[in-house]
């Protein structure tokens, strides 16, 4: 059972630059962690400390939000597309000190 | 809303509606021949006020369209003043308003395209204490601003106004668009509840963006804007556009309403506008670690005398070669943790990008990984160097 995992531009720094993943899964969880354990560098900006999620960090199966699926326990079927969509400014990050 | 289908009535009223000219029935002559549009669409285009947040890449094919498209009313949100970088993607601003303020430039434009239109300036930057002042006056909100306490500034005014948020955003080479509508749709805290950590992803001034991209994602919003307005159009409300310019390919997914959303919600905790720094993260505070800095000149003046320093160079590969720090180590940001053992701790570290902001995450993640050794930070960065240094180096 594999899922293709999309890794968007904004967390490629830590992928090698790597864009698609075909990961052997059953949820989306395990997707992602497979992501994480492939490449430690970018668990810490998909988890919070606590674990979850975080919160500019959306993950798509085909065009549906696993928000609105049970999350990261969303069963995943082989062939399926899970998309990690962050959120991006389009600019300027700016610390305003 | 119409039944069944997403359909979106027109926002304009029957009774703000005024006759055209025939200038005006000349000018728009391919607008009245589709008969979705029509000259009742014009009409409503000509009574509609739409407010233009910001004046850069996604502003400037939003102005330059519905200023085409004969918007009667375009309001334009911007503090800044065009610089050369600018001049890439922003085709609103030209070469010879380097240094002029964004909104005279893009004022002077507009006019020059299509004089019908009533340009208001706002030559300011949105904050809490003028937002919805400034909103309430108009009935769509088009985002093109490059920045996250902006957006959620943004999204939040129209939810407490009832107004659309005609979205667009891009970094290096993917957009995104939606049209955030508190109450027929999710809004833009429903997708995203909290920003990343500054930071975290790399802004364009850092990350870089293709120019004709935020042409295309722009021009997508004005597209969505026209249709709000005219009315009869199947919206973006709802739906999210993801664009990859480097692949040429779109791809669409569904958003819903979050009955937990904490502005368009069930029990909704926000009320007014708060402070989008301090939500954002952008305002210090005590627990995160704050690290020493020191300046090219500091920098230049150590190594003159000859003292040990490691040099680490945290940025790209493609930026190296822009332009190379003397004598650095690179270490880009996502391998740092893990090339810990290539550093000396009793050796003084001076960590390197373009502007001194990325780096801080480098540190970070050697401190986080346990390093033990003095770090400290290139104020301004590479860019200090090339400033204040070596002025035969180039600024990027
Ligand atoms: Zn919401």
């Amino acid at each position: 059972m594999a899922v293709t995992l999309l890794v968007p531009t904004a967390l490629r720094t830590f992928t090698d630059g790597k864009k698609e993943l075909e990961i052997a899964a059953t949820t989306v969880g395990e997707a992602v962690t497979a992501l994480a354990d492939t490449y430690p560098d970018i668990k810490k900006h998909l988890y919070e400390d606590s674990g979850e999620l975080r919160s500019f960090i959306n993950i798509f199966v085909g065009e549906t939000n696993i928000k609105s699926t049970g999350g990261l326990g969303t069963a995943v079927r082989d062939g399926d597309t899970v998309m990690l969509v962050p959120a991006i400014a389009g600019g300027a990050l700016t610390v305003n000190n | 809303m119409d039944g069944g289908d997403d359909y979106m009535n027109s926002i304009i009223t029957d009774d703000r509606l005024t006759e055209l000219s025939n200038d005006e029935i000349a000018r728009y002559s391919r607008h009245l021949l589709l008969p979705d549009i029509g000259v009742e669409g014009q009409k409503r285009l000509k009574a509609a006020k739409v407010l233009l947040v910001g004046t850069g890449g996604l502003g400037a094919p939003l102005a330059l369209y519905l200023a085409a498209a004969g918007v009667g009313t375009l309001g334009i949100v911007d503090f800044d003043v065009v610089e050369a970088s600018n001049l890439q993607r922003q085709i609103i601003h030209s070469t010879r308003d380097i240094d002029r303020p964004k909104v005279a430039s893009a004022r002077d434009k507009i006019k020059g395209l299509n004089p019908n239109v009533n340009v208001v300036v706002y030559d300011t930057t949105l904050t809490s204490a003028n937002a919805l002042d400034i909103i309430r006056d108009y009935d769509i909100v088009a985002d093109g601003t490059d920045n996250y306490q902006t957006r959620y500034l943004v999204n939040d005014a129209c939810v407490l106004l009832g107004k659309p948020n005609v979205y667009g955003s891009v970094f290096q080479f993917e957009g995104q668009a939606s049209v955030f509508y508190a109450g027929a749709g999710p809004c833009y805290r429903c997708l995203y509840p909290a920003p990343p950590p500054p930071g975290l992803v790399p802004s364009c001034s850092e990350g870089g963006v293709m120019g004709v991209l935020p042409g295309i994602v722009g021009t997508i919003q004005a597209a969505e804007v026209i249709k709000l307005i005219v009315g009869g159009a199947d919206s973006l409300i709802g739906r999210l556009l993801l664009f990859d310019a480097w692949g040429m390919k779109f791809r669409e997914l569904k958003l819903e309403h979050d009955s937990n959303c904490p502005i368009c919600g069930d029990n909704p905790t926000i009320h007014e506008l708060i402070d989008y720094e301090q939500f954002c993260g952008l305002k210090k505070t005590h627990e995160e670690k704050k690290f020493d800095t020191i300046t090219a000149l500091e920098l230049k003046a150590r190594l003159d005398a000859g003292e040990p320093i490691q040099l680490i160079d945290t940025r790209e590969p493609h930026e190296r070669a822009i332009v190379k720090f003397p004598n650095a180590v690179a270490i880009p940001i996502g391998q740092a943790a893990r090339r810990i053992d290539e550093l000396d701790p009793n050796i003084d570290a001076v960590f390197i990008c373009k502007i001194g902001q990325r780096s801080v995450f480098a540190m970070r993640a050697l401190d986080e990984a346990g390093y033990t050794g003095r770090m400290l930070n290139l104020q301004d960065g590479v860019n200090a160097w090339a400033r204040d240094v070596d002025k035969s180096l180039p600024t990027y």
